[in-house]
């Protein structure tokens, strides 16, 4: 059974979330890649503002492809996590509350996950065409010249995720592969 | 036909072709990767392992019949050409007309444009998919054989080479393709498609891994040994536990497919390439 939650993400929401745990997201996802990292990240060392405010927010790991005309969205599934893991703990640092992916994170993001109680969803990788129906609006917030890359605002319902790290230090793959692996 | 038993080829065929291979071979997930999925539905002893199969076949569903890419990573758009020795291109470059394929696949098609003019400093998207990675073989005959495998970097970024001595063995081998994939972990959107390069050279066993992925799943090497070697490598990387998108499981690969070389007396290059559970590519002759 899935757990429903929406965004902004409060503590109390995120206390409850453990490793393991199906929830459906409704509410706003803001997406950002590699290259949109960079420059988030680059903006709070200089200590400027960024685009939108991600305090209670969640980040949403995905480059979709263009719309065709009448949809909100392209296809539309996560990327490899890792990638961001050098710029994830300052967003967190800066009131960041989740973070859909799919992949394993190391253990920096994983500790800066407890310290500022964050959590970390997978969603099903190369499932972009089942993910995308979920996505009702989609805006441009900023950085278009990054084409797939730009931050957009999605505008989800029911969103299919699973709980990977909660605020407590647990891991989903972890758990999982010591679970099936035959040695 | 042409003079001396020489057969034209326009180009612009060759650009129709591709065109319509970029959009096709991203919404359409070849039929033997929805069978193993279909029979992983049956096998996997995950209950969260067998929901996560199931809504990727949804997914390839939704894909094929909606015309919607299955992933929204259309790659970099591989091209593999086979060209008849007795074909005579004409009406332009063959490769520009490849590219210009890709670009009206990716931009007419509402494709994702994942590509980078420059690796390292500049990081700038080219816009339109392009350049593509093509591959020319000169093979006998008249035909004109295109293959498109748009490869994302997902599971492209999982790959690995190594150059092991030849002592190291069929065990040797094992050790190190196993070891990539367990590496790889969540990371390559299982269950993959793990292609493997032995032989040859440096670069060329990167290149033989790469085709061995365009194998059908479910094929094997004619080699009975290399077909044998296939299977123990599967039921192998199957036992690591890493299961559908890494939340546990038996269901690691669909499939291992190698393709070997000959190489130098001191050499045994091995190259492992993954594909996710997606891994597209459609043929076409012209």
């Amino acid at each position: 059974m899935a757990i429903e939650i929406s965004t902004p993400l409060t503590d109390e929401v995120v206390a409850r979330l453990k490793a393991g745990d199906n929830v459906r997201i409704s509410g706003i996802l803001y997406t950002a890649r590699d290259a949109a990292h960079k420059r988030l990240v680059a903006l709070l060392a200089e200590g400027k503002e960024l685009p939108m405010d991600i305090r209670g927010q969640i980040v949403y790991y995905v480059g979709p492809t263009p719309a065709r005309p009448g949809r909100a969205i392209g296809s539309a599934g996560p990327t490899t996590s890792y990638r961001m893991d050098s710029y994830a703990p300052v967003l967190m640092e800066h009131g960041l509350k989740g973070m859909i992916g799919k992949g394993s994170r190391s253990q920096d993001v994983r500790d800066a996950m407890v310290r500022f109680k964050a959590v970390y969803f997978a969603a099903i990788g190369g499932a972009g065409a089942l993910l995308a129906k979920c996505v009702k609006a989609s805006e441009l917030v900023a950085y278009e010249d990054l084409g797939p890359e730009a931050i957009r605002k999605l505008t989800v319902e029911g969103f299919p995720a699973v709980v990977v790290n909660d605020i407590y230090g647990n891991d989903l793959y972890e758990e999982g592969v010591r679970k099936y692996r035959v040695s | 036909m042409g003079c001396n038993g020489l057969r034209e080829v326009h180009v612009s065929d060759v650009t129709a072709a591709i065109k319509k291979l970029c959009v096709s071979a991203n919404c359409n997930v070849p039929r033997e990767t929805i069978g193993a999925l279909e029979r992983a539905v049956e096998t996997e002893e995950s209950p969260v392992g067998r929901e996560v199969l199931k809504q990727i076949l949804e997914n390839h569903r939704i894909a094929r019949e909606e015309g919607v890419p299955a992933c929204q990573d259309t790659g970099v758009a591989m091209v593999f050409v086979e060209v008849g020795q007795d074909v005579h291109f004409v009406g332009g470059d063959l490769y520009a007309a490849i590219n210009e394929g890709v670009r009206q696949g990716y931009t007419e098609g509402y494709l994702r444009k994942s590509l980078v003019n420059d690796p390292l400093f500049k990081r700038v998207n080219t816009g339109d998919n392009t350049p593509a990675m093509i591959y020319v073989d000169i093979v006998p005959g008249t035909d004109v054989k295109i293959t498109v495998a748009p490869k994302g970097g997902g599971a492209e970024n999982m790959s690995g080479i190594a150059m092991l001595a030849p002592a190291a063995g069929v065990e040797g081998v094992k050790k190190f393709v196993v070891e990539r994939v367990q590496k790889a972990g969540s990371n390559p959107c299982p269950p993959v498609v793990v292609g493997v390069g032995i032989g040859g050279t440096f670069d060329r066993v990167a290149l033989l891994a790469k085709k061995a992925l365009l194998r059908p799943v479910g094929s094997h090497n004619p080699d009975p040994a290399y077909a044998k070697l296939e299977e123990e490598l599967l039921a192998e990387i199957n036992k690591l536990g890493i299961g559908p998108q890494g939340f546990g499981g038996r269901t690691t690969a669909l499939a291992v497919n190698i393709e070997y070389a000959p190489c130098h007396i001191a050499s045994m290059p091995v190259a492992v390439n993954l594909n996710c559970h997606v891994g597209p590519h459609e043929t076409v002759v012209l």
